[in-house]
């Protein structure tokens, strides 16, 4: 029994009835009967096309659970009557799921989790594991969020941006449990370039990969955070590298800028460098400069000062940090690197010492109390 | 979505507004808040933001290392002054405002009278393993 292949099918499956009218949740169920039946039956014959016979299960199982209301029984007979529409193309199918997946009235961790499962067909306890949550709590989580999309139309396109939100959401979740979830974002972004043809799409795609090449490099074995200076760049996947700038390079060159695709430029710049000196900061500060007029955001502005220190020193960088408000995530780490390089060791000491308190996360509070500590020793 | 843990405390945190000692509750009152707590985590299951979550008993032992080869130190089963936890609750929510709002909730459990004890309640997040990083 391929488990691959039906996780792979399962998707398509589900698009299949959603599309054919049947209920979100509803569809769903059918859908794990039919997949049941195939484990059960295949190990026999494996049918030679596989995804229809899933279909015609998964159709007659929704029919079956149907028809059981009684109470529905006479409606759902007239819809039993209508013919099943003829083969569609199956690309527009998983498009709707993906959509479906993003809606607006989703919060995002409910977003997250339906996505996983219908589009990434990840079991409940999978999911549960890659989110360190008890499987009873995730079961909940995904059957609100199918409660609230039932009965959701698509007559109209949805907004990609959704999408692309929910998928970086995931990829930033990074892994643990049996699934690794950045992988899986990737995997769903390649599906959906497959099936959408949108240059931010393929410049999410290019940013993760860029992202995910570098991962080898980012932790030490012990677990600590190595900055991207230090990484050992031997480390680093050339071959995810190198399809992450083709696909941003062919993205650039249809002229529709867009956030993601400015990020994956700044990362496929680093990428670039042989060694940390080698980086093109001048031209890093030209699509922080974009990035800034595309989203306007912050946390961009505070990633520009970074950037600009190291284009035109310190003193330029820490000008540029001056109009940002000092409460925004890592202000106090990147003012700190800034007087560092400047000199100002008293300063910069103290200011780790105040991003380390306020870190989001262990490995950055570590990082972050040693370089304190090293420039405490050092006075 | 980023995990909290949600801190009750048998002494150590500042005093709720409706200070009257659970054993002096009636025991209706006392079910009544059990009930409460029951509820609230039986709903944030469903909503699916729920961890976890244990009562503590109030013994607590402060326990430490006393050099290779000797037993640990302890200061006995006599806490006075300390904090104690009484029990604890992870969640698992969307923002830092919904953390806010549980655990205001929660500090509403009815006591004694069956008025809301406005509890105090610690509110910690996590720290978790790092997301991707954006060098």
């Amino acid at each position: 029994m391929d488990e691959a292949l039906l996780r792979s099918l399962t998707p398509g499956v589900l698009a299949v009835l959603v599309r054919r009218g049947a209920d979100f949740a509803a569809a769903e169920d059918a859908v794990q009967d039919a997949l049941v039946e195939a484990v059960r039956s295949w190990p026999g014959e494996q049918p030679r096309d596989a995804k229809g016979w899933l279909v015609t299960v998964a159709w007659r199982k929704f029919l079956d659970a149907r028809r059981a209301d009684t109470a529905r029984r006479r409606r759902e007979d007239l819809v039993d009557q209508e013919p099943a529409p003829g083969p569609a193309p199956a690309a527009d199918d998983t498009l709707r799921l993906y959509f479906l997946c993003a809606h607006p009235s989703l919060t995002p961790s409910s977003a997250v989790a339906l996505t996983l499962r219908a589009v990434g067909g990840l079991t409940t306890r999978q999911i549960a594991q890659a989110y360190l949550v008890p499987e009873a709590t995730m079961a909940q989580r995904i059957s609100r969020a199918k409660r609230t999309v039932s009965g959701v139309r698509f007559d109209r396109p949805g907004d990609v941006a959704t999408v692309l939100r929910v998928l970086y959401l995931v990829f930033n979740e990074g892994y643990s449990g049996d699934v690794d979830l950045a992988a899986e974002a990737i995997r769903l972004t390649r599906q959906l370039a497959a099936v959408i043809d949108h240059p931010e799409v393929a410049g999410l795609l290019a940013l993760m990969l860029l992202h995910h090449a570098r991962r080898a490099a980012r932790t030490a074995p012990d677990g600590s955070l190595v900055p991207l200076a230090e990484q050992d760049r031997t480390r680093w996947d050339t071959r995810a590298i190198a399809e992450g700038v083709g696909i941003l390079q062919a993205a650039l060159a249809r002229d529709r800028l867009g956030e993601f695709q400015a990020q994956a430029a700044i990362a496929a710049l680093h990428a670039d460098a042989r060694c940390a000196e080698e980086t093109d900061w001048v031209q890093i500060v030209e699509w922080y400069d974009e990035l800034v007029r595309l989203t306007d955001s912050p946390v961009v502005r505070l990633n520009r000062a970074v950037a600009v220190g190291e284009a035109d020193g310190p003193r330029a960088g820490l000008a540029a940090l001056a109009p940002l408000d000092a409460a925004l995530p890592r202000h106090a780490a990147v003012a700190a690197y800034l007087h560092e390089r400047d000199g100002d060791l008293t300063t910069a000491a103290r200011l780790y010492a105040e991003a380390a308190h306020r870190a989001p996360d262990l490995a950055e509070r570590d990082y972050l109390t040693r370089r304190a500590a090293r420039l405490n020793a050092r006075r | 979505m980023a995990k909290y843990l949600l801190l009750k405390h048998y002494r150590g945190a500042p005093a709720p507004v409706n200070d009257v000692c659970m054993d002096q509750w009636t025991p209706e009152e006392i079910s009544a808040h059990m009930k409460y707590m029951h509820d609230f985590a039986a709903r944030l299951e469903k909503t699916g933001e729920f961890v976890d979550g244990q009562a503590l008993a109030p013994e607590g032992t402060w326990v430490r290392y006393d050099g290779e080869g000797r037993p640990p130190v302890t200061d006995g089963p006599f806490a006075e002054t300390k904090d104690l936890i009484a029990g604890w609750m992870v969640i698992d929510v969307d923002s830092y405002e919904r953390a806010v709002e549980l655990a205001g909730e929660l500090s509403a459990a009815p006591g004694a009278g069956g008025k809301p004890i406005h509890e105090w309640l610690e509110l910690r997040p996590f720290l978790a393993a790092p997301p991707t990083i954006t060098e």
